[in-house]
């Protein structure tokens, strides 16, 4: 177990490795409670986080969600985020853990903006845990225990439902790059739903997977993590994460920057290496283009499904060209990479919805 | 858990001795439990002379990467070239097939600054 902003969480529970495989070819389960909830609700609700947030919550509808973030005035991220519209003048959203105080008190300061009618703002990380249920075969598990119809349930749409007879907010989302669901649960009934889905998966190769697996399973599917990828330096823009920006919806917070900074160009911009031969590049290892250094990992690990290290780094444009040869810096050795496409991993197109 | 004819570092190694002067060295169950999965060993070269607490390879997991510090001073006479096929080897078996490599030592006197078995499991349960 490991400290994770106050929680105590299971790295692994029987391997990194057997866990990785276990989401990428049958399912697996995580307990990610951890996460912060925020509800934002009242008439004034929509305007506000249309002001707050680089995505469009108005082409939001009820039962569906989008990923967006909270920026500062420089276009840098405060936290990513999911925001879940529930009702009209009721959302969900759904931050970081070690972000979550500094997330509402971030929203707090900005209520007061004109015009965006009354709006309530209320943490309520406290009312829900949450699993995430990741992997191909992670529909004919959870179909097992819910009679709600999950062929009904596309990509980023979610629906109130119940498993094993409790209720749940089903959601068809996740951090792995597979098909699956996070499942949003009051957190009493949460042990009683964990068992279940286990019992019911267990024949169809489901296995309870921890925080070593949820970030090589990101890292492979090259989704940001807090901390790491993002952070109050960095923008949408440099991250990759263009199609978060709507920047035809209006005014939010942000907006002047990040449309300087599509009109100056990006300095630098995430970008995917590959180590060659033996070696992992890690968090914080430089990256030498010709002997100098031209930026640093983020994220680095070994890649179970490519076989090989795979890392995120901050480069300038010119090297981002796949193929272009780098060096990362390991402790004193010099490992040979390359610039690839990201992301490391894509599932296998027949699989998606 | 812990042979009882092993010595071990406070580094986490473990020693076996096979003779006057020969020594089997790897990593101990704490060691590679701590790392998780092994996915490269980076091992000494036979003919290399090694220092007692000196550097001399490393074990990658997916989660970390720790340096192989020699227990005791002589010279390597076979490292276990298994490892580069199946790392997993210490995991699965820290204590036997898992073995980093075959030391000559040349100050057999270090082998007693290092700890028993019970005084291992005893340091271990202090915190390590």
């Amino acid at each position: 177990m490991v400290d994770f902003a106050g929680w105590e969480m299971p790295v692994s529970y029987s391997g990194v490795l057997e866990e990785h495989r276990a989401v990428r070819t049958a399912a697996g389960l995580f307990d990610v409670s951890h996460m912060g909830e925020i509800r934002v609700t009242g008439p004034g609700a929509e305007g506000f986080l249309q002001r707050m947030t680089p995505n469009d919550v108005g082409g939001l509808v009820p039962g569906r969600a989008h990923y967006s973030g909270l920026l500062t005035e420089r276009g840098t991220y405060v936290d990513d985020l999911l925001v879940y519209r529930l009702a009209p003048d009721e959302f969900l959203l759904v931050v970081n853990a070690a972000n979550a105080a500094t997330d509402l008190a971030w929203l707090e300061r900005h209520r007061n903006g004109a015009g965006d009618g009354e709006v309530e703002i209320e943490d309520v990380g406290e009312s829900y845990a949450l699993l995430a249920l990741q992997g191909p075969r992670a529909a004919t598990v959870l179909q097992g225990v819910t009679p709600l119809e999950l062929k009904e349930l596309r990509y980023y749409r979610f629906a109130p439902g119940e498993i094993g007879g409790h209720p749940a907010l089903v959601s068809r989302t996740g951090y792995t790059g597979e098909d699956g669901f996070e499942l949003y649960l009051a957190p009493e009934v949460a042990p009683v739903v964990w068992d279940r889905v286990l019992d019911a998966g267990r024949e169809l190769g489901l296995r309870p997977a921890g925080l070593g697996a949820r970030d090589t399973l990101r890292l492979e599917a090259a989704m940001a993590l807090y901390g790491n990828e993002l952070d109050r330096a960095t923008t949408p823009f440099e991250a990759g994460l263009d199609w978060v920006v709507k920047l035809g919806k209006g005014e939010f917070l942000g907006r002047a920057a990040l449309v300087a900074q599509r009109e100056a160009g990006l300095e630098r911009r995430l970008t995917g290496l590959e180590i060659v031969g033996k070696g992992i590049a890690r968090h914080g290892y430089k990256v030498l283009a010709d002997g100098r250094q031209v930026g640093a990992v983020t994220s680095g690990s070994w890649s179970p499904t490519l076989e090989r290290g795979v890392a995120l780094a901050y480069l300038p444009p010119r090297l981002g060209e796949p193929g272009t040869t780098l060096t990362v810096e390991a402790r004193g050795r010099q490992l040979e990479a390359w610039v690839v496409r990201l992301p490391f991993y894509r599932r296998p197109a027949a699989e998606k919805e | 858990m812990y042979p009882e004819d092993y010595l071990y570092s406070t580094e986490h190694e473990w020693v076996r001795r096979e003779g006057e002067d020969l020594c089997v060295i790897g990593v101990t169950h704490y060691a590679q439990d701590e790392l998780g999965d092994v996915v490269f060993v980076e091992l000494p070269e036979p003919g290399e002379s090694v220092e007692a607490n000196a550097e001399i390879g490393s074990i990658e997991s997916v989660k970390a990467v720790a340096e192989i510090y020699s227990p005791v001073t002589g010279k390597v006479v076979e490292s276990n070239s298994a490892l580069d096929e199946r790392p997993e080897l210490i995991n699965q078996d820290p204590h036997g097939e898992g073995w980093i490599a075959k030391l000559r030592i040349t100050n057999p006197e270090e082998l007693q600054e290092l700890m028993s078995a019970g005084e291992y499991r005893e340091y271990l349960e202090s915190g390590g």
